[in-house]
């Protein structure tokens, strides 16, 4: 299919694939055994420029919008979704401060997501996943400083990244009206990391719980107003549901590359099993599934970055279909490959680990469901 | 510190072939690389840069298709490059080659330090370089594996030598050529992409350099290429059929018969 990429859009995606292929693919097996934060392959994106493309030039950008992050996040996800989240998630992280931040605050943190410095987005805690509005973290105002206290769980880029964007209650008694939206820097004092959790994927990725006790935030660090916090974290997470879309169609993309190539080259009966109709139809299908899911995305961030508003129904069905296909082209991935494809020597059972998070985060699939069902009777 | 790397255009020569009947190389539909030891001297030039500032030029002798070589440097983020081209260039040997990249470096002027790979990939001589310094009467390291030290006045370097290296201070100007081990290149970024697709490539000629006619292309080469040639392969091949312990038989009886053992 031809989306009619500008040529600078065509230089991010070849860019990651030529990285993806060198960097990342002789690594992915190394960091998802080990979990650690790829370092190594964030300072090449860093200096090839991967970070800048979603940030305007007026802060070292490259004036790309949600499109050129989703395409940078699917190509690298088409090798390792887990190393492609270190930058996704910066683009998480960083949004609030580029929606939501004063000149200044833009100015002085935007830069440095430009020049690719890990950032978080800290929104959910243990009571708190599919209804934020539980959430016990609180920021009592005192005098020019907000304190801090809670602890934030599951947070992508917990600890390796410098910039967070904390979400907590600033007036309990106002319920969602009462939360407000922080930037909080690392090494503040009374901010600290708990466990690093162990997960089934995405290991090379890294996600950490981050401790506030009595953490002491200027007021000059509040994104948008206090009692904003809800709209920083919903708008926010309606214009970064597509990169954990184009994630999800990378690690589909990935699982039918690897089969293509698998289906040609194992035989049985005499003769290679892409011969055989059951597995035509399968990869047919698959790759039918990917490309539609594809579509969406790309509409979705195209919509997005036209200046739409409207865009919460649009950004839910775009993640949730592309993480539903995901999960379901692995699988079929898994099966191709059959007894090989259940081994860690080969790369699917890999796919399918890392594929069930993209129907998790950002909102589980059900979630989305509810967004969009209430979007269809509005108007 | 004012840097000039010196990279040549070179076939892919995981794809070349050599035609038979002609002996020479069939470069149609081959790709065109920078000739990968090259690579690494860009690779230092910016490194270096970044370390002490200053400027890297990347030069190159040779056809005009060495534009999209040169725009490719661009897009690893040199600051100029410049491409050497003329017919009365074309045919020029190794002599001739560094006389006319020296006359270049002396153009640029106020020149530090120049880069080269330690040989190119085609050609294998490795002369180009320590030519370059002769012709500019600088010191010159070759095989240069590790920098250890670079300030405006001197550099000192490692070179491989068999068994071990051999550490190298040189005042500055000077030239090193560097091998493989020297650094990790980096990828292109993409404002480097897109500075080079915009970039115009400069081409110097001969009237643009003060040279000696004499000393350039073939009539400046003392050195001629008579003929390529590659060596015959004679190799006869049987292919032992039967059970393994029938050709294991049969192996051990054509062993015998060339009395191999």
């Amino acid at each position: 299919m031809d989306y009619f990429l500008t040529e600078k859009q065509q230089i991010i995606r070849d860019l990651c694939h030529r990285i993806s292929q060198e960097k990342i693919k002789p690594v992915v097996q190394e960091y998802d055994e080990s979990g650690e934060f790829p370092w190594e392959i964030m300072d090449i994106l860093a200096k090839s420029d991967i970070f800048r493309v979603f940030i305007p030039e007026k802060y070292d950008g490259l004036g790309g919008g949600i499109f050129e992050m989703s395409l940078a996040t699917e190509e690298l996800s088409r090798v390792c979704s887990g190393i492609a989240l270190g930058f996704a998630a910066t683009g998480l992280g960083s949004m609030p401060i580029l929606l939501f931040g004063n000149e200044s605050q833009k100015q002085k943190y935007m830069t440095k997501v430009a020049d690719g410095t890990i950032a978080a987005f800290a929104l959910t805690e243990a009571e708190a996943g599919s209804d934020a509005s539980n959430m016990k973290t609180t920021a009592e105002k005192d005098g020019d400083y907000y304190v801090l206290n809670g602890v934030k769980q599951w947070i992508t880029n917990g600890g390796v990244a410098d910039i967070y964007t904390v979400i907590a209650m600033t007036d309990k008694n106002k319920g969602s009206r009462g939360a407000t939206a922080f930037i909080v820097e690392k090494g503040t004092p009374g901010f600290s990391f708990g466990v690093k959790e162990n997960k089934m994927g995405i290991r090379a990725s890294t996600t950490m719980e981050l401790i506030f006790e009595n953490c002491r935030i200027h007021k000059d660090q509040v994104l948008a107003r206090p009692g904003m916090g809800y709209i920083v974290a919903l708008k926010t997470l309606d214009r970064t549901r597509p990169g954990v879309g184009a994630q999800a169609v990378g690690i589909a993309q990935g699982a039918i590359d690897v089969c293509l190539k698998y289906s040609r080259e194992r035989e049985q009966f005499g003769q290679p099993i892409s011969n055989f109709q059951a597995i035509r139809h399968m990869l047919a299908d698959m790759s039918m599934q990917t490309e539609a899911a594809r579509a969406l995305v790309y509409a979705a961030a195209r919509m997005i970055d036209s200046g739409a508003k409207d865009i919460s129904k649009e950004s839910a069905m775009c993640k949730c279909f592309a993480g539903d296909v995901a999960m379901k082209v692995t699988t079929d991935a898994v099966q191709i490959f059959g007894g090989y494809g259940y081994m860690k020597d080969y790369p699917v059972e890999k796919m399918m680990r890392d594929a069930k998070i993209t129907q998790i985060y950002e909102g589980t699939n059900q979630i989305q469901r509810d967004v969009i069902a209430s979007n269809l009777w509005k108007k | 510190m004012n840097i000039v790397v010196c990279i040549k255009q070179v076939p892919d020569t995981t794809d070349v072939k050599i035609d038979r009947n002609t002996n020479t190389l069939i470069r149609s539909g081959v790709k065109s690389i920078i000739n990968p030891y090259d690579t690494h001297a860009i690779e230092l030039g910016l490194q270096i840069r970044e370390k002490l500032g200053g400027k890297v030029v990347v030069i190159s002798m040779g056809p005009p298709q060495v534009i999209d070589s040169l725009k490719e440097a661009v897009s690893m983020g040199v600051d100029d490059v410049i491409l050497l081209s003329d017919r009365a260039f074309a045919g020029a040997d190794t002599l001739a080659t560094s006389y006319t990249l020296a006359e270049a470096i002396k153009s640029i002027g106020n020149v530090d330090l120049v880069i080269c790979g330690k040989q190119a990939i085609d050609g294998d001589t490795a002369q180009v370089g320590p030519g370059i310094a002769e012709h500019l009467n600088t010191p010159h390291t070759t095989y240069v594996n590790e920098l250890c030290n670079i300030n405006s006045a001197n550099i000192t370097v490692k070179r491989m030598i068999e068994g071990g290296y051999e550490k190298v201070e040189m005042d500055l100007p000077a030239l090193i050529t560097v091998v493989k081990e020297v650094n990790e290149v980096r990828f292109p970024s993409i404002r480097g992409i897109l500075r080079s697709r915009e970039i115009d490539v400069p081409i110097w000629t001969s009237k643009d350099l003060n040279i000696d006619f004499t000393k350039i292309g073939l009539d400046g080469s003392p050195t001629q290429v008579v003929s390529v040639s590659t060596p015959q392969i004679n190799t006869q091949t049987e292919i032992f059929t039967g059970n393994a312990k029938e050709q294991v038989h049969k192996l051990l009886e054509a062993l015998n018969e060339q009395k191999i053992f």
